[in-house]
């Protein structure tokens, strides 16, 4: 005796947290039932394998023709042939759309297309995600870059609202977005210890500040063109940046900045005089990270070239986090004492979002 | 031009694209009702379309307004080649048609493709004006209410039950083989639900006429069901009840107050002025309107029961005179060929006065086939089998559908005869086709019923007192309706366990819910027969003699299964009994499903006694041994489980009039079958006296055995097939009404009927052991009106369909409202006659809360217990879920635990086809039907909420017919179902409501909320 068919359908759709679980992981239904069965819910209910087996179907077929709905969510609020209820629906989305952190690490700040795509074979073998798994991660990604790319106002605003997504979530995909758009290169060796996280927090202080959508609400030309108003940096500002040469390569204005760190700091930070031998080194090396912004090259290697040029320095030489604090803050503010600079809005567009990202990225 | 049909397309979402080369739709839509079609315009380049039309008005016949759907249906529009069809959307508006239901169908409703599913939905508005026609020869039956909930729904109050309507329409089937068709799949698909649907508003409205012409208002227990008879055509046939009822207008219709009898016999004549005045029915209009009718048409008609207050209100008090009266008038109601059978399985407090068992009749029928398209269906030879006298006769007269029905019909009556009953209640009718032999089967609960509800201006105090007083609380049903001394069949009788003054049987089988004044002891449960019997293949009329001969046979076991499963489970009665056998190529089928129960009225039933053949064998004798202590420990345990401790003290005090020791109970084939059959078949048990199964083959082994595999559900479910569960009263709000359907193939080699029983039982099994699995976050919780169908679509495979509701309850709670309504009821029922005596108004206001709304029994039970209050403040606790946007709940029942149904707004009878040419690509059988289930409810539901609703009740799938073609990648599935939409208002928002404005009637404000 062979089932040829085996079906239930609720009036209210039934959802399987664990199976739902275990289905947006990538596994067949014959891995499914294993791990159900070794989660010991035969014990628990008294359910034969058979049981088991025909629930596990039934979920995943109704997994499957839900999943068209879930693509784009506010469909699966408006559509009459699942009845679930409101949290529930919520959960589903919600879940549908959380993405493993080691995952988002391979692809973060990969141009989304199929190329992309075809590597994902090689990402499923190293983290151990199944490919299943990870087609489903990478499509969400691509479905919401697709769709609020073009889009105007808030980019976190626009996922929410396309996608249905919890703010934290949404900031996330806000953060996969931008740096799928900027292609930032996260991926080097030396960057490996930051997290999607360390990432994610720096994205949103670049929206914030250094896109167009940073400038204001209402852009200066409300007719102009600039569609994607935080997906894409601000080109003006980034020309601008190069102002910023001045600090360095006027000596006696580098001079200056130093004496003034110097003479407030002197004291109060305990790698003081590695601070005061290196100070032209890191300065050097965040004013050059701004100048060479112009060059999209450049813009791909901002992480690898802050890491290079800023955190290793200084965490060769042992810099506690505190003292990277104040070091920082004194060297964005003492520039307002230095007479012969005039870019000072620049600067403290560049440097307030460069400090917050700084001392997020200096860890271990 | 009585009507006026005003449609108004509004907008369109989330069409599928139909241009790729744009990712766009061009959708225009067209309306059709009758010959008239309008067009919108075409809206460009867009998937969510805002049409916004302008009315478009259909003048039309209200005769045409009830059988006729409204067509919408959405295209394509395509410069160069013919527009695309998207979909279609059938409305039926027969709930507009009359004046307390819907006002107006506004809403999303899901566009339907038969190749596609569901493709998008679409926003539809429309109205009904009814100019008021004079004509008395109208042929439309427009303001007959219908309804499928075979109770008095709950919002009104029967004045009069009529009696049985019936009406059956013929016609071609427009795709009598699906796999070789000339036309587009699509096509004959949309011909076939077209017509289906036209025929079903055609026989609503004949059986609407029939009711007017009854003098009645409403149709209750209203069933259709559709024969698809392949190529002799296609029957859509319906019975139900007519009724006249009256609109309850109060909110508070839970008030006791309101209803006691006394008032409600006040208000019938206002309701209802008797201007005939008559009290005879010999007398009365409607009879000779029938009998009139009867000459002029070939259906057969209705009657109202012949039932005069002659029995002056003696009904159930002494045997012999009544019943022979009673005898006599039912023969009088042979002569006129009536059927005094109503479709109700509950009712009003006090009609019921005894149930006699149930009666059933089958038959076995050639479908011939036709050459003359235009009478197909209607001409035939027949084999007529009756149970067990098989007689054949080689008639070349033409003989109708309506024929047979009426033979099976007359053979119930003349069983219900037997059984000394004038009535049948819980009446059904079923059949089984396979190629060319179709079995029809009737069945229903033998019953006397009280005469005050049958007829019109039977108003009269002292027979009201009579009759209260002449019905012992809880028990009166179970009393023998017929004559001691002159029995159907053998039965052993006893005297009440409840009042001691009139005999009982020993076991009580019968097709009715379990009435609310019932005393039972401790739960119910789903108890299930299974069989399978193997048959040759043959053709034609070999094929129907072979059935035929297996038939008793498979009755008789049936029989003898549910018995012993009874017995088991240490109970004593089974409710709602639906036996469906089921006729395959090479197999017939038998499936009982009844809930059984412990009636405190009837005796202990007895164990289960095994004896093997051959005593002389040490070895085997243990082996029985063996197997009776683990009978009798299944017993013991099911006692247990079930809570089945009758209070065996009120023995002795009371003093039996008999007191028979009874370790042992006697077979009582008859109960459950027509008189005629058991005579003959009773032989075969004949010498026995006692209950013993024998094991004397494999055979009798593998019965013992498939007895105790029946696993009982685990801890926290419970099971049945009635509306509610006995010993259960405390329903919490969350309901999950579901349908699962498992077909399964068995293997072809050397099948046997033991091997196939099991894997039958098997598959039963398994079934009920996923759901409890499936619902397990819902527990405790009961399964209610557990719905088993089975069907054999191809030679070795079986499907069997599900379709219940999970309802979640309160255990504490439960427990003790159980016990406090046990004692209450036990005192009532000890304490009751000398009340009865005294005070018989105040009684009656007194213990009317417990039955006046039967399926609301939990509710009124509750009001009326000490702890009633703390219960329904925690009742109101759990999170409505009606507020929010769009939920429509469904369910089998007739009533929403924990709410209240405030409007009924008019019957769902939906008829969908699916087709796939792309089986494997839609996720295979099971994906094609998974979905196509998902959309039959999503459109159900939207059709509801069209109308304002936010329920069915009494939901039904009758009917799922699934075909598959694995080697072609094609499937069809054809969907029938039907239910009552309503709206309901939670009770909790009740409370408030009325805290708020007590003296507002709550219609218009219930409604706002809905809309909402």
């Amino acid at each position: 005796m062979t089932s040829e068919l085996d079906i239930f359908v609720g009036n209210t759709t039934l959802i399987d947290e664990d199976v739902y679980r275990l289905w947006l992981d990538g596994y067949s239904v014959n891995d499914a039932v294993a791990l159900r069965v070794r989660s010991g819910i035969l014990e628990q209910t008294g359910a034969t394998a058979g049981v088991l087996q025909s629930d596990t179907m039934d979920h995943y077929r109704t997994f499957h023709m839900l999943e068209r709905l879930l693509h784009a969510p506010p469909k699966l609020l408006h559509q009459l042939i699942f009845q679930i209820p409101p949290s529930r629906q919520a959960l589903l989305i919600e879940r549908y759309y959380t993405f493993d952190e080691a995952f988002v690490r391979e692809v973060l700040g990969k141009k989304l297309s199929k190329g992309t795509k075809k590597d994902l074979d090689d990402i499923s073998t190293k983290t151990g995600i199944t490919l299943k798994s990870c087609r489903r991660q990478f499509d969400n990604f691509k479905r919401v870059f697709k769709v609020v790319e073009e889009m105007r106002g808030s980019l976190v605003d626009n996922i929410q609202q396309h996608f249905l997504l919890s703010d934290r979530l949404a900031r996330d995909y806000a953060a996969i977005v931008f740096f799928a758009n900027n292609r930032f290169e996260t991926g080097k060796k030396k960057l490996q210890y930051l997290s999607f996280g360390d990432f994610a927090f720096c994205a949103e202080l670049m929206i914030q500040n250094w896109t167009l959508g940073a400038v204001g609400e209402a852009p200066t030309d409300p007719d102009s063109q600039m569609d994607d108003m935080d997906v894409d940096l601000d080109k003006e500002f980034l020309q601008d940046l190069k102002e910023l040469k001045v600090l360095v390569a006027d000596k006696d204005l580098l001079d200056l900045h130093k004496s003034l760190v110097c003479t407030v700091l002197r004291g109060k930070l305990s790698v003081f005089s590695e601070m005061e031998t290196n100070f032209k080194n890191l300065s050097r090396g965040l004013v050059n990270v701004a100048a060479k912004l112009t060059h999209n090259k450049d813009v791909r290697d901002l992480f690898v070239d802050l890491v290079e040029k800023f955190v290793e320095p200084c965490r060769s030489d042992h810099w506690p986090l505190s003292d990277v604090r104040l070091f920082l803050t004194q060297y964005s503010v003492s520039v307002h004492s230095l007479d012969g600079f005039r870019h000072q809005v620049l600067w403290d567009r560049y440097m307030g979002t460069l400090r917050g990202c700084l001392l997020r990225l200096y860890h271990d | 031009m009585p009507g006026k049909l005003k449609v108004k397309i509004v907008a369109g979402r989330h069409l599928p694209v139909m241009d790729r080369a744009s990712d766009l739709t061009d959708a225009f839509v067209e309306v059709k009702f009758g010959n008239t079609t309008f067009k919108t315009d075409v809206y460009l380049k867009s998937l969510n379309p805002q049409w916004n039309s302008e009315w478009f008005k259909f003048e039309v016949d209200d005769e045409d307004l009830q059988d006729e759907p409204l067509q919408i249906t959405v295209l394509d529009h395509d410069t160069y080649s013919a527009n695309d069809a998207i979909g279609k959307v059938y409305i039926d508006i027969d709930p507009l048609l009359y004046s307390e239901a819907a006002t107006v169908i506004s809403g999303w409703f899901p566009i339907y493709d038969t190749i596609h599913g569901i493709r998008g939905e679409i926003n539809v508005v429309v109205k009904v004006d009814l100019f008021n026609d004079l004509n008395r020869f109208r042929q439309s039956s427009c303001g007959v209410k219908f309804f499928c909930t075979t109770s008095i729904p709950k919002c009104y109050r029967a004045v009069v039950i009529h009696g049985f309507v019936e009406e059956l329409v013929v016609n071609e089937d427009p795709e009598y083989q699906w796999i070789d068709r000339i036309r587009t799949p699509r096509a004959s698909n949309e011909a076939r639900q077209r017509l289906i649907s036209l025929m079903s508003g055609e026989l609503q409205r004949k059986i609407g006429l029939k009711v007017l012409e009854m003098r009645g208002n409403a149709v209750v227990g209203y069933l259709q069901c559709f024969d698809l008879e392949g190529e002799s055509g296609l029957v859509v046939r319906a019975i139900g009840t007519a009724c006249t009822l009256d609109k309850l207008s109060s909110p508070a219709a839970f008030l006791p107050a309101c209803n006691s009898p006394s008032k409600e016999m006040k208000e019938s004549p206002l309701v209802h002025p008797p201007s005939h005045g008559c009290r005879s029915t010999h007398n009365s209009p409607i009879h000779t309107a029938t009998g009139s009718r009867l000459t002029q048409n070939f259906s057969v008609s209705v009657p109202t029961l012949i039932y005069t207050g002659t029995g002056s209100g003696s009904a159930g008090k002494e045997g012999g005179p009544l019943k022979a009266l009673l005898r006599q008038q039912t023969q009088s109601a042979l002569e006129q060929r009536e059927f005094p059978f109503l479709t109700l399985t509950a009712f009003p407090p006090g009609l019921l006065v005894h149930v006699g068992g149930v009666v059933s009749a089958r038959s076995v029928k050639l479908l011939d086939r036709i050459h003359n398209p235009a009478f197909v269906g209607i001409m035939g030879n027949t084999r007529s089998y009756k149970l067990l006298d098989w007689n054949s006769f080689n008639s070349d007269e033409p003989e109708t559908r309506d024929a047979w029905w009426a033979e099976i019909r007359q053979e119930i009556k003349s069983h219900a005869k037997a059984l000394g009953c004038h009535a049948v209640v819980g009446y059904s009718e079923s059949t089984s086709i396979c190629e060319e032999v179709c079995i029809l089967s009737a069945s229903g609960t033998a019953a006397v019923l009280n005469p005050r509800f049958l007829q019109e201006g039977t108003v009269e105090g002292s027979l009201e007192q009579r009759i209260e007083e002449n019905l012992p609380v809880g028990c009166g049903f179970c009393h023998i309706p017929y004559d001691e001394l002159n029995m159907p069949f053998p039965a052993h009788l006893t005297y009440c366990y409840n009042c001691r003054k009139q005999k009982v049987p020993d076991v009580l089988f019968t097709t009715i819910d379990l009435p609310t004044d019932a005393v039972v002891v401790g739960k119910g449960c789903l108890i299930q027969a299974r069989l399978c019997r193997l048959k040759k293949k043959a053709q034609a009329e070999a094929n129907a003699t072979a059935i035929s001969n297996l038939l008793p046979f498979m009755e008789y076991e049936v029989h003898t299964q549910l018995m012993n499963k009874l017995k088991l489970k240490g109970m004593n009665a089974l409710f709602g009994l639906r036996i469906q056998i089921t006729v395959g190529e090479n197999m017939l089928m038998g499936l009982a499903s009844a809930t059984g129960v412990y009636l405190a009225a009837l005796p202990t039933p007895g164990g289960i006694q095994i004896a093997g053949k051959t005593p002389n064998d040490g070895s085997y004798e243990q082996h029985i041994s063996h197997m009776q202590k683990k009978i009798n420990d299944t017993i013991a345990k099911n006692k247990e489980l079930y809570e089945i401790n009758p209070p065996e003290v009120s023995e002795e005090i009371i003093g039996s009039p008999i007191p028979e020791p009874r370790q042992r109970s006697r077979l009582l084939r008859s109960q459950s079958e027509s008189s005629d059959e058991v005579t003959e078949l009773d032989l075969s048990h004949g010498k026995k006296d006692a209950f013993v199964l024998e094991i004397d083959d494999a055979d009798a082994m593998e019965d013992v055995h498939s007895l105790l595999t029946d696993v009982p559900p685990p801890s926290g479910f419970y099971s049945c097939n009635t509306e509610i569960m006995p010993g259960i009263n405390n329903w919490t709000s969350e309901i999950q009404m579901f349908t699962s359907v498992r077909v399964v193939r068995l293997s072809s080699l050397n099948l046997t009927n033991q091997a196939l029983n099991k894997n039958f039982n098997g598959l039963c099994e398994n079934l009920l052991k996923s759901l409890y699995f499936k619902l397990r976050s819902m527990t405790p919780c009961c399964l209610c009106h557990v719905n088993f169908t089975v069907s054999l679509p191809e030679d070795e495979l079986i499907q069997v369909t599900v379709t219940a509701v999970a309802i979640t309850f309160d255990k504490n709670q439960a427990l003790q409202t159980t016990k406090a309504h046990a004692e209450k009821s036990l005192q009532r029922a000890s304490a009751d006659n000398e009340e009865m005596l005294q005070f018989p108004l105040e009684l009656c206001s007194d213990s009317l809360p417990s039955h006046a709304f039967p399926a609301a029994k939990a509710v009124t039970v509750e009001k009326a217990s000490p702890m009633g209050d703390g219960n329904f403040r925690n009742r109101s606790a759990p999170p409505c879920a009606s507020s929010t946007v769009g939920v429509v709940k469904m369910t089998p029942l007739s009533f929403i635990p924990g709410a209240k149904i405030t409007k009924y707004l008019g019957i769902i009878n939906m008829f969908f086809i699916r087709e796939t040419t792309s089986l494997r690509e839609e996720g295979g059988v099971s994906g094609f039907l998974h979905a196509f289930i998902a959309e039959v409810f999503a459109m159900v539901r939207a059709h509801v909420a069209a109308l304002g609703g936010n329920a069915v009740v009494s939901y039904i799938m009758k009917q799922c017919v699934f075909m598959e073609n694995p080697s072609k990648n094609q499937a069809q599935c054809l969907i029938n179902v039907s239910g009552d939409a309503v709206v309901f208002v939670r009770e909790s928002d009740l409370e408030v409501m009325s805290a708020q404005q007590p003296a507002v009637n709550c219609q218009p404000s219930c409604t706002g909320e809905v809309t909402t």
